[in-house]
C-alpha cells in the first residue's frame, strides 16, 4: 500500500520541539516501508523559518499554515488545518506527538475523518491497510498491541521513545501554503499565561527529577530545580507532593499523573507506589535516594542510594555540575 | 441547568494488573473496579453546579452489567438520573465510545457535558474531544478552573508549563483534570438512595470498532536493582555509573 503520511509538528517560541522531530522521522520509516511520502504540517504565526527543518529529517513537502489565529494553540483551528491537509494529500496515516497539544488534537481529527486512533503509542508498524500500535494500558502497568483498521488512521507518538533521525542540512523539500477556515472556532482562547520557572513539561523531558513526600516542604523543591536546570530535565512530583501543594498537577507522574519514558529518572524521597512506578518503569535508568532501605523502589531502580535527600542532592549536583563544566 | 457526566469503571490504582488468559486483557479476578479518578472530578464539578444553580445531573456510562456498581456511587454522590449504554465487552475504540455516548446524549439537551480528562484503564484521553466533534460542540480538555457564566463557561486549563484560559458557549463538554476540586465521599443516605435507584439501561450502537486489541502483555522485565552505597560518599560512584555505564549524563 502506498500510503502518505501527515507528520504534525509543534512549535514553542519559534522553534519546532525535538516530538515533531521524532514523529517525522518515524513517518519517513513508515513511509519508506511502503513506498510512501512524508508531508510535515508547519503550524503557527510568522513561521517561514521553521519549515526547513522537517526536510531535515525526512519530509518529502512541507505544508506550512501561516496565521496569526495559529500562534499559539487552538483545538478548533489546529485541527481544522490537519483535517484539511489530510485530505488534500489523501492521508492513510496522521502522525502526531503525545504531547498535551497532541493528546488533545488528535481526537478531534480523528472524529472529523472517522478515523481510528492510537494514543501514546511506544512502537508502530503497518502492515498492509493496518496500523498495529503498541501502547501503554493501565498507565503502563500493561503494554496493548492494537490494530487500526479504519481507512484513514490518527496515531500520536509519546516522546523520547524513538529517537529523531539525525538530521541532513543538505536534504529541501517543497513548502505549500493552507489557509485557516474562519468558521472553524467554537472555543475562544481567551489568554495564555506562561508558568514560572522551566517550561519543560516531564512528559517530554528526557531526564526528570522527581521529588516525594520526603522533600518535606514546597521550598526543598528549590534543591531538584537547581539539579534538573544543570542536567537540562524537568522536575516531576508524587502525588503526595501534588497533594501537598509543592508542586502543579502538571508535574505528577503515576497513575493519576503522567506516564512518562525519560532516558534518566531521579526520585528523591519517594518510596515508589505501585500507581507511582506504572507511570515511570518506561525510563531507561531509574536512580532512587531514599532514607529508608526497605522503600520498594529500592527493589526495583536501576542505581540506588540509601541516604538523606538533603545531603545526596547537594553534593550529587556540584558533582554533576563539575563534570558538565 | 441539564448536566452530563460520563463515567466509566476502571479496576483501582491499587490493583497488580495481571494479562489474562487470552492475552488480549486482563485477569478480573481480585480486581476492584473504581469509578476512574477523573470522573469523580467531574462527579462532583457538575453537583457543585446544580446546588449552585439548580437544574439535574445525570451519570451516563458505556459498559456491562458491573458498571451498574459505579453508576450507583455516582447516586451516591448526589447525582440524580444515571443511564448505562449496554456493551458488554471491553471496547479500545475512542471513537466507537464517543459515537455510544452521541447517540444517546444528542438528544438529552445538556447545557453542559463534563468528562474525565482520560481513564486510567485505557488512558486514551479521546472520548471527551471527540464527543465535541460528533455532536458539534466546543470542548475544553484538562480542565482545573471553571466558571458559569450568563450562556458561557470560562475554563482555565494546565498545560505543558503554562496555563490557558478559555470560553465556550453553552452547551459544551469539559474535561475535568486534577485540581478542578475535592470529589465529596457519598453520604451514608446517598448510599441507601442508590441501592433502591432504578437505572436506564439502553442498548447502545457499538457496531462501528476500528480499533482492536490484538494482544496485551506485561511492560519488559527491568535488569537487576543495584544499591550503589549509603549518603553522600556513594555519589562520586553513582555519577560514574550514570556517565559510564548507563551512558544518561
Amino acid at each position: 500500500m502506498a500510503c502518505t503520511i501527515i507528520a504534525v509538528t509543534e512549535q514553542h517560541q519559534g522553534e519546532l520541539k525535538k516530538p515533531g522531530f521524532e514523529v517525522i522521522s518515524e513517518a519517513r520509516r513508515l513511509a519508506d516501508g511502503c513506498g510512501g511520502k512524508v508531508i510535515a504540517v508547519v503550524l503557527g504565526s510568522g513561521i517561514d523559518g521553521l519549515t526547513a527543518s522537517p526536510a531535515h529529517y525526512g519530509a518529502d513537502a512541507v505544508i506550512k499554515a501561516d496565521d496569526q489565529k495559529l500562534a499559539s494553540y487552538h483545538p478548533d483551528y489546529y485541527a481544522a488545518v490537519i483535517r484539511n491537509a489530510a485530505e488534500s494529500v489523501q492521508a492513510g496515516l496522521i502522525l502526531m506527538p503525545a504531547t498535551d497539544m497532541g493528546k488533545d488534537l488528535a481526537p478531534r481529527v480523528a472524529a472529523m475523518l472517522d478515523a481510528g486512533l492510537a494514543q501514546d503509542c511506544l512502537k508502530l508498524e503497518l502492515k498492509g491497510d493496518v496500523l498495529e500500535a503498541e501502547r501503554p494500558m493501565y498507565a503502563g502497568k500493561a503494554i496493548a498491541r492494537v490494530a487500526v483498521r479504519s481507512k484513514v488512521k490518527v496515531a500520536t507518538l509519546r516522546p523520547n521513545v524513538i529517537a529523531a533521525a539525525a538530521p541532513d542540512a543538505s536534504k529541501s523539500a517543497p513548502v505549500e501554503a493552507l489557509t485557516v477556515p474562519d468558521t472553524a472556532a467554537k472555543l475562544n482562547v481567551v489568554s495564555v499565561k506562561k508558568a514560572e520557572g522551566a517550561s519543560l513539561d516531564v512528559a517530554e523531558a528526557d531526564i526528570i527529577v522527581t521529588g516525594g513526600r520526603g522533600m518535606k516542604d514546597a521550598g526543598n523543591f528549590k534543591l531538584l530545580e537547581t539539579l534538573a536546570g544543570i542536567l537540562g530535565g524537568a522536575v516531576g512530583a508524587t502525588r503526595a507532593a501534588v497533594d501537598a501543594g509543592w508542586r502543579p498537577h502538571a508535574d505528577q507522574v503515576g497513575q493519576t499523573g503522567k506516564t512518562v519514558s525519560p532516558n534518566l529518572y531521579m526520585m528523591f524521597g519517594a518510596s515508589g507506589s505501585i500507581q507511582h512506578w506504572a507511570g515511570m518503569s518506561g525510563a531507561k535508568c531509574i536512580v532512587a535516594v531514599n532514607k529508608n532501605p526497605e522503600a520498594p523502589i529500592m527493589e526495583k531502580a536501576d542505581y540506588s542510594i540509601v541516604g538523606d535527600l538533603f545531603e545526596v542532592v547537594p553534593a550529587l549536583t556540584e558533582a554533576i555540575q563539575k563534570i558538565k563544566g | 441547568m441539564k448536566l452530563i457526566v460520563c463515567i466509566k469503571e476502571v479496576p483501582d490504582t491499587e490493583t497488580y494488573i495481571k494479562i489474562g488468559a487470552d492475552q488480549k486483557s486482563i485477569n478480573e479476578a481480585n480486581v476492584t473496579f473504581i469509578m476512574n479518578p477523573y470522573d469523580e472530578y467531574a462527579v462532583e464539578e457538575a453537583l457543585k453546579i446544580q446546588e449552585a444553580r439548580g437544574g439535574e445531573v445525570t451519570a451516563v456510562t458505556v459498559g456491562g452489567e458491573r458498571a451498574n456498581d459505579t453508576l450507583r456511587t455516582a447516586i451516591a454522590m448526589g447525582v440524580q438520573n444515571a443511564v448505562r449504554i449496554k456493551s458488554e465487552q471491553f471496547v479500545s475504540d475512542g471513537l466507537a465510545i464517543a459515537k455510544a455516548y452521541a447517540g444517546v446524549i444528542g438528544g438529552m439537551g445538556a447545557d453542559l457535558i463534563l468528562l474525565g480528562k482520560e481513564t486510567i484503564d485505557d488512558g486514551s484521553t479521546q472520548t471527551g474531544p471527540m464527543l465535541g466533534e460528533l455532536l458539534n460542540l466546543p470542548c475544553i480538555t484538562m480542565v482545573t478552573k471553571l466558571e458559569i457564566g450568563d450562556g458561557k463557561v470560562t475554563a482555565e486549563r494546565e498545560v505543558s508549563g503554562g496555563v490557558e484560559t478559555i470560553e465556550a458557549p453553552m452547551p459544551c463538554i469539559i474535561t475535568a483534570q486534577k485540581g478542578l476540586n475535592e470529589p465529596r465521599y457519598p453520604s451514608l443516605r446517598g448510599k441507601m438512595m442508590a441501592k433502591k435507584a432504578v437505572i436506564d439501561e439502553k442498548d447502545g450502537a457499538m457496531d462501528a470498532v476500528q480499533v482492536e486489541i490484538l494482544e496485551m502483555k506485561s511492560p519488559p522485565a527491568r535488569g537487576e536493582a543495584r544499591v550503589v552505597g549509603e549518603g553522600a560518599d556513594a555519589v562520586p560512584e553513582l555519577v560514574r555509573l550514570l556517565k559510564e555505564e548507563a551512558k544518561v549524563i
